[in-house]
């Protein structure tokens, strides 16, 4: 580069020639100087095109997100959408059936059931719904007052040396991959739990539920305990200056600022409850029973019935068709709920940083 | 109840949440650390496991676990930096594109594992796999990419961890100074040197942390591995990118839930829970010490 003078900045930091003329006229001035040299000078103001191809392809890179979320929908939608228009002629196949319960041979009436292996194949996909939706609930009952607890505390009472230490340990409990929870859930706490509660079957939807909660809760107190901590100030001081308790300040002017913040905390975990995998394939017992209301069944979800079957599938067959459009609605089911808490947090924030001005 | 009792019963309240959950992480870890503890010996982590898999060590998953998670770095870090070099350098505060890609980037961190091994399988292994094959061998009987393999598992764990990346760096990013940006720019480099020789540098600390948190991730993850490459048990070591491979994560799954023999599985079982759980508490406390550093760093 050549030497550096006040107009460097600019033009190093991508803007055109500007900069450029008023030296251009001095030197012109200064009588015949040909025209080539003040335009290399101009031209040594501009970002060299190497430099230009970087900033180029670091800006082409930035779209991988971009695509690839693209990508998930179209490459599993691929395998999935020609179950809509492929035609199988022995009837074997239905369309309905993957929702609408149906009087199967030997049935005494219509059923939902999923039974991948039996003669005929039967794929109606509620009771899977129905179990994952289960096991959800089931881990937010326990993971949301456990999460918000955890939040308030550690944003409304613990001192700033406790914080400091309980706060990444919590966190720490997100990062326990989710096949060591199954694990512990399957070889320990399902036993203990059956000795405590006398489960009749050891594996079940409860047992899943309490070793899933064990992974929501950071998420539920991480988001939490942010929307909690960037309540303004002032809200706090007002509310002390009006003779509050802590209790008063914490649950009538703090929770109640911070309430779209806990609600996309609950999103937030429920979309990653419903995605765990790992965790309800090993611990939940896998039976696809229809029994919406008892929690102490084996249930089988959408994610471990995916996990557990594609292995054993030809690509192709309707079974394979239908693993992946488990797999694309589950995908569709979290993009939603994720767009949503996404957009309750940057509100929330938005409006909070607002009032605090 | 007086207002006193009552702001004691809500401090208790909560506090009694936080040693619940402190609480089942020890147990958890404890109960682990107990039992897998006396399984450690220095032939546990370099041996073949024997055929059924009960006795014999783990060296071939910790391999595979290694051999994975380092080329999902290599392919991760550089895009997940490049991005949040983007996002936080060149775009401005209200590029439209710079929103679409934090949306993006949100939900990509969301998307379930399971749904992440759907779409390694249809997409590397099968659409990009399955089309070098047709260009290069034209032989579909007998796919030679369109298979299975570490260098598809990696590729797929590089996507799921690249909000890992992306979120670290820029938050790196942000720490750093703007007067050494414009210190830079003043003395007559260009937008990438500054980004290059200044700005990088000076956010060393967080990109590692980036970087550690991804591995932590990618190694500890299993549903989206279970189509695109792990195998329940190979005689060999992988030595290519196509080959499978073994990984502690799989091989928790599979000797807590196929072995024909659970009983006699177990201390295996435990041994390799144990070394999982080491590999990834401890980077992952590494990464929070590094951050806690940089964030010290912020905050002055």
């Amino acid at each position: 580069m050549t030497p550096v003078n006040e107009t460097g900045d600019a033009a190093a930091a991508g803007a055109p020639d500007p900069a450029v003329p008023p030296r251009d006229h001095d030197e012109s001035e200064a009588a015949d100087v040909p025209r080539r040299k003040s335009r290399r000078l101009a031209d040594s103001f501009r970002t060299p095109w190497t430099h230009r191809l970087v900033e180029r392809a670091v800006a082409a890179v930035a779209w991988t997100a971009i695509v690839a979320i693209a990508f998930i929908f179209v490459f599993v939608a691929r395998e999935a959408i020609p179950l809509l228009y492929e035609r199988h002629e022995d009837g074997s196949f239905r369309l309905v059936d993957l929702f609408a319960p149906r009087q199967w041979p030997g049935y005494d009436a219509p059923v939902y059931v999923w039974q991948p292996v039996g003669t005929p194949e039967k794929f109606n996909v509620v009771p899977l719904f129905v179990g994952t939706l289960k096991v959800t609930v089931l881990a937010m009952l326990l993971s949301v007052p456990l999460g918000v607890g955890c939040a308030m505390y550690v944003s409304q009472y613990a001192s700033r040396r406790v914080r400091e230490i309980v706060k990444p340990v919590i966190e720490l409990l997100a990062s326990l991959p989710s096949v060591v929870l199954g694990f512990f859930a399957l070889i320990v706490l399902a036993s203990s739990m059956q000795a405590v509660f006398g489960f009749r079957f050891r594996l079940n939807a409860t047992v899943a539920a309490v070793a899933l909660s064990l992974a929501i809760v950071p998420v539920v107190f991480t988001v939490t305990e942010d929307a909690l901590s960037s309540v303004p100030r002032s809200l706090h001081e007002a509310a002390i200056a009006l003779g509050a308790r802590k209790y008063q300040t914490t649950l009538r002017v703090v929770i109640p600022a911070a309430l779209p913040g806990i609600a996309a905390a609950i999103i937030l975990g429920f979309g990653r409850a419903i995605g765990e995998t790992m965790i309800v394939l090993m611990a939940s017992g896998n039976a696809a029973t229809l029994a919406p209301f008892d929690p102490t069944t084996s249930v089988r979800t959408v994610t471990a019935t995916i996990a557990a079957e594609l292995g054993e599938v030809a690509r192709g067959e309707p079974h394979w068709r239908v693993l992946f459009l488990l797999g694309l609605m589950l995908f569709a089911l979290t993009f939603l709920l994720n767009l949503a808490g996404g957009l309750i947090v940057r509100r929330l924030h938005r409006r909070l940083t607002a009032s605090a001005t | 109840m007086t207002r006193t009792a009552r702001d004691r019963a809500l401090a208790a309240a909560t506090g009694l949440c936080v040693a619940l959950v402190l609480g089942m992480l020890l147990v958890v870890v404890g109960e682990i650390v107990r039992h897998g503890w006396p399984q450690l010996s220095w032939a546990f982590l370099t041996d073949q496991p024997t055929a059924d898999m009960t006795g014999g060590g783990i060296f071939p998953a910790i391999y595979g676990t290694v051999a994975l998670t380092l080329l999902m770095t290599v392919a991760v870090v550089p895009m997940g930096v490049a991005t949040a070099v983007w996002l936080h350098e060149y775009a401005g505060r209200s590029s439209r594109l710079a929103a679409v890609v934090r949306a993006a980037v949100h939900n990509l961190a969301g998307v379930p594992s399971i749904v992440f091994g759907l779409f390694g399988l249809g997409f590397f292994v099968l659409f990009l796999g399955g089309s070098i094959d047709d260009l290069v061998y034209g032989d579909p009987t007998r796919p030679v990419w369109g298979k299975p393999g570490v260098l598809w598992a990696a590729l797929t764990l590089a996507v799921l961890t690249l909000p890992v990346v992306i979120v670290t760096t820029e938050e790196a990013l942000r720490a750093v100074p703007r007067d050494l940006r414009e210190a830079a720019l003043g003395l007559g480099a260009t937008r990438l040197q500054t980004v290059v020789r200044v700005v990088l540098p000076n956010a060393r600390a967080g990109i590692l942390t980036g970087l550690i948190l991804a591995v932590s991730r990618g190694a500890g993850e299993v549903a989206p591995i279970l189509f695109t490459g792990a195998a329940n048990f190979l005689p060999y070591l992988p030595s290519d990118l196509r080959d499978m491979f073994m990984h502690l994560g799989y091989h928790v799954f599979v000797l807590a839930t196929q072995s024909p023999n659970v009983e006699a599985a177990r201390p295996a079982l435990y041994g390799t829970v144990l070394v999982l759980l080491v590999l990834t508490l401890s980077l992952n406390v590494a990464a929070v010490w590094l951050r806690s550093r940089y964030r010290a760093a912020l905050r002055s």
